[in-house]
């Protein structure tokens, strides 16, 4: 198939890091970038390809954390199980919400509304139900076997985490090239059109809604057995929600590298907020929420969509470029 | 004689107090052109939206393919064999012209290669073979009518409905796509098109109904509605049924 | 058994409770009816406005509802800028892109309060914070019953200046009907932003009517914000009647859930009523702007 050569070299030379540098800070970073990345992607399959934007993408990535750790700390099931059945949670969670939203016509500000609400219920019932350790949060014992899902040194979770990215490429790639993908971006760009040509618009974007949540659960899974630690405000955050969006919209929405490219870019600028300011609470949503501002302004395809437009630049007029209209 | 393809009966649309359509019948047969002319705001393409399925008729029953389709949703009819074309060109922009066709053929088409080589072939039966991998945004007024068309057959349609697809066009380009048409319709697809430009009429059509205020007011063949100036002058307007004619001499 | 007792006070407060927040639904409202947006920046322009009633009262020793006469034509101001020169730009005539300008403000502004002021949660103190007022049998605080009075005046008073003052006329055209408007030489992006700047004026206005009886902190704004949603699905996107009559309503619900359910549960109360009027409204209401 063709477009895998690019994930592939990212994937391979991504690999080679943990035997270039051992230092725990580059790993944390990264590991963090690769989370937002992922959770990122998720977004992206249904707002980037699919034009539903949801400002409550924490209810899957939460649902993947709690899951993960409350199945192991309550039934002691095992780790990599609970990773498995938090991401069908997950799954299951974006089914029932677009189920619900989609079928009652919900769309544009509406949509984004009801998702953000979702998430707030969700974290609400974590902040008080006992199962979830209400207040207090549930805590993973440490258990440093790879069965376990933990391991000794960063590089084995660095290695995981970076397969599920790549697996989320890929699946994206799988997506752009496929029918249901051309639906789906084609619901984006004109409902009417696409129903007129056959495409139950529904299903298209219910299924978009089951595979992005999905995918934002397995960053919530993947983030319960790195820190070991889950609270409401972690899992069901508005934080998770905004960066989920974040990365994808600086990258370039529907392409398969903006959630990457837009979630290092992120977490680099959230490193300099604190090297410069100190642990200052909120400063670095402070600059995310301007970046987001001043992206929508002046780069509305993120740097994708610049990277674009320079090479545009440099080849013959001939290639029209893809400039998304505003008519 | 066999059943038409399409047979609507005595369907009307209400929007609050306004009746779009009321009462309207019309039946397009296997295999023809017929048109639908009217006055603008007769509720033509009200009509047409209820046909394929993006309003539910407020009463009365459509009828295709001997099955009773009304109230069915849009992409169900689409995969029974009915396409539409809209009135106000409703492209998918960041597409290129070829995307936007193949995203009708992988109605038939379930791999990607195999819907791009067939929306090549449909965009070029439709003469958009130069412009394929332009983006839908960068067309022109007669392109994007075109890709209009050529998205809707993309979708290998048995019955085909255009929505004033002519209009805008200037007569050179209006002589361009009548054949087009024309050649759709020699292929065995029935259409059922909506049109003002009266050449194209008195061209392609064999039956006209004329639609006002939401009834039909007249059917018959295009020389017999051009001539019932009666019709003509109370509906389309003063001054219509002279410029008919005369272009029915021209034709 | 409850008796009226307890029933007619709960009643009461409840529309003491719902005139606030109709205030903060009104701003709502008219932002959507004319501008066909919805304002997620809405809740942390509220904060920020508790803030400046907080700190007017702090450091200059202003009574806040003396402050509501500057602050409200400052927060006028400063909505208008907003849209003139920040969303309406930056929005590219895009729906989408509006939604994520009021999105990464919201997320700017309420951070920028956390950054500056930390998490904690202040209060101020009046003389007359808890003064009540007998009605019937009931004992009102004295500082909602004027918020009621203020409410009330301030939805009389914009009934009246869409009616009657030539900008007011301007705004019901260009909801109306934009292009039309525009047509008619009306400056639509001013009269955007004029809409834009008199909902963020009634956000300061419900801050100054809030902070005798309130806390505040980063987030205190969002509580109102999700209310003042639902109020406006309820009543309808750019009704001011639905509005006010919707906040009422809502407040009297949440002073009845309170008396039977507590507090916690009151919470998740109104959103998943939210979440069930935004769900089982008639599809039609929610066309969005083509
Ligand atoms: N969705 C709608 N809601 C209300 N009125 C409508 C709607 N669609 C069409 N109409 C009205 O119905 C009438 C018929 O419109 P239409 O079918 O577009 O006419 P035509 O295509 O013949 O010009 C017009 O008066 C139009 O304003
Ligand atoms: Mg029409």
């Amino acid at each position: 198939m063709k477009g895998l050569a690019p994930i592939a070299t990212v994937a391979v030379l991504l690999a080679l890091v943990p035997f270039i540098t051992a230092s725990n800070a580059v790993l944390n970073f990264l590991v963090m970038a690769f989370l937002i990345a992922l959770a990122g992607q998720g977004w992206n399959i249904l707002g980037g390809y699919g034009g539903q934007y949801s400002f409550g993408h924490a209810a899957f990535f939460g649902t993947g954390t709690y899951v993960t750790a409350v199945l192991q700390v309550r039934y002691g099931m095992n780790a990599w199980l609970c990773f498995a059945l938090g991401i069908a949670g997950g799954a299951l969670v974006g089914a029932v919400i677009g189920g619900l939203s989609f079928r009652s016509g919900l769309r544009g500000s509406y949509f984004a509304l009801v998702t953000l609400a979702f998430a707030e219920v969700l974290r609400i019932v974590a902040s008080v139900a006992p199962i979830t350790g209400a207040g207090v949060g549930t805590l993973i014992k440490l258990d440093l076997r790879p069965e376990a899902f933990q391991f000794q040194s960063r590089a084995p979770f660095y290695w995981v985490l970076l397969a599920l990215l790549v697996v989320s490429l890929i699946l994206t790639r799988i997506i752009e090239d496929s029918r249901f993908g051309a639906y789906l971006v084609a619901l984006r760009e004109n409902e009417d059109a696409a129903k007129a040509l056959g495409v139950d618009t529904t299903l298209v974007k219910l299924g978009a809604m089951t595979i992005s949540a999905a995918i934002t659960a397995a960053a919530g899974g993947f983030y319960a057995q790195y820190f070991l630690f889950v609270d409401a405000g972690i899992a069901y955050g508005p934080w998770i929600s905004v960066e989920a969006l974040l990365a994808p919209i600086i990258g370039g929405v529907g392409t398969v590298f903006g959630p990457l490219l837009g979630a290092l870019v992120i977490r680099t600028l959230g490193e300099l907020t604190k090297i410069v300011a100190g642990d200052a609470p909120g400063l670095d949503l402070v600059i995310y929420g301007s970046v987001l501002v001043a992206v929508v302004a002046f780069a509305p395809r993120g740097i994708a969509g610049l990277i674009e437009r320079v090479r545009g630049r440099l080849t013959p007029p001939a290639a029209p470029s893809l400039e998304r209209s505003h008519g | 004689m066999a059943e038409p393809l399409l047979q609507v009966e005595n369907v009307s649309k209400h929007f609050g107090g306004l009746r779009a359509v009321d009462g309207a019948s019309l039946a397009a047969e296997q295999g023809r052109i017929t048109v639908v002319i009217g006055p603008n705001g007769a509720g033509k393409t009200t009509l047409f939206a209820m046909i394929t399925g993006f309003l539910r008729p407020t009463s009365g029953s459509i009828r295709y393919d001997s099955v009773d389709i009304t109230g069915e949703p849009p992409h169900r009819l689409a995969r029974r064999g009915i396409a539409r074309t809209f009135q106000i060109v409703q492209p998918f922009p960041a597409l290129t012209v070829r995307e936007n066709i193949a995203v009708g053929s992988h109605l038939r088409h379930a791999k990607r290669a195999d819907a791009l080589a067939a929306a090549s072939a449909t965009g070029e039966a439709v003469g958009l073979g130069g412009q394929l991998d332009k983006p839908a945004s960068a067309l022109t007024v007669a392109g994007r009518k075109r890709l209009e068309l050529a998205r809707a057959l993309a979708i290998g349609p048995r019955l085909l409905l255009l929505d004033e697809v002519l209009a805008g066009l200037n007569p050179s380009e209006v002589r361009d796509m009548v054949p087009v048409i024309r050649g759709i319709a020699a292929r065995g697809v029935t259409i059922l098109m909506i049109e003002h430009v009266m050449q194209a009429v008195m061209s392609l059509a064999e039956t006209v109904y004329v639609l006002s205020e939401g009834r039909i007011i007249a059917q018959g063949r295009p020389q017999a509605i051009a001539s019932d100036r009666l019709v003509v002058e109370a509906y389309l307007g003063r001054g219509a049924a002279a410029q008919m004619t005369e272009e029915a001499v021209h034709a | 058994m409850v008796s009226s007792v307890i029933l007619v006070p709960a009643l009461l407060n409840g529309l003491m409770t719902g005139a606030v927040y109709a205030l903060v639904a009104l701003g709502l409202t008219l932002i959507y009816g004319v501008l066909h947006i919805i304002n997620f920046a809405h809740g942390a322009l509220l904060t920020a406005a508790l803030f400046a009633a907080f700190f007017a009262n702090k450091l200059l020793g202003i009574d806040p509802y003396v402050a509501a006469l500057f602050l409200a034509p400052l927060f006028f101001g400063i909505g208008y800028a907003l849209q003139r020169f920040v969303i309406g730009p930056a929005a590219h005539g895009e729906d989408r892109n509006i939604l994520l300008v009021t999105l990464g403000l919201a997320v700017m502004i309420e951070n920028a309060l956390l950054y500056a002021f930390r998490a904690d949660t202040r209060t101020i103190n009046l003389s007359y914070a808890f003064d009540v007022v007998e009605i019937g049998n009931s004992f009102l605080a004295v500082p909602r019953v004027v918020a009621f009075g203020v409410v009330v005046a301030i939805a009389a008073l914009l009934w009246f200046a869409m009616r009657w003052t030539d900008t007011g006329k301007a705004i019901r055209a260009v909801a109306k009907e934009k292009l039309g408007a525009e047509l008619s030489g009306i400056n639509v992006a001013h009269i955007y932003a004029v809409t834009f700047g008199l909902g963020t004026a009634c956000l300061a206005v419900t801050a100054c009517l809030l902070i005798p009886t309130y806390y505040i902190n980063p987030h205190a704004g969002n509580a109102f914000v999700l209310i003042a949603f639902t109020i406006v699905v309820l009543g309808g996107m750019g009704s001011v009647a639905g509005a006010m009559l919707g906040g009422l309503f809502v407040g009297v619900v949440e002073s009845f859930s309170g008396l039977y359910l507590g507090e916690s549960l009151g919470q998740i109360g109104i959103f998943v009523m939210f979440i069930l009027v935004l769900l089982f409204r008639p599809s039609g209401l929610f066309g969005e702007r083509a």
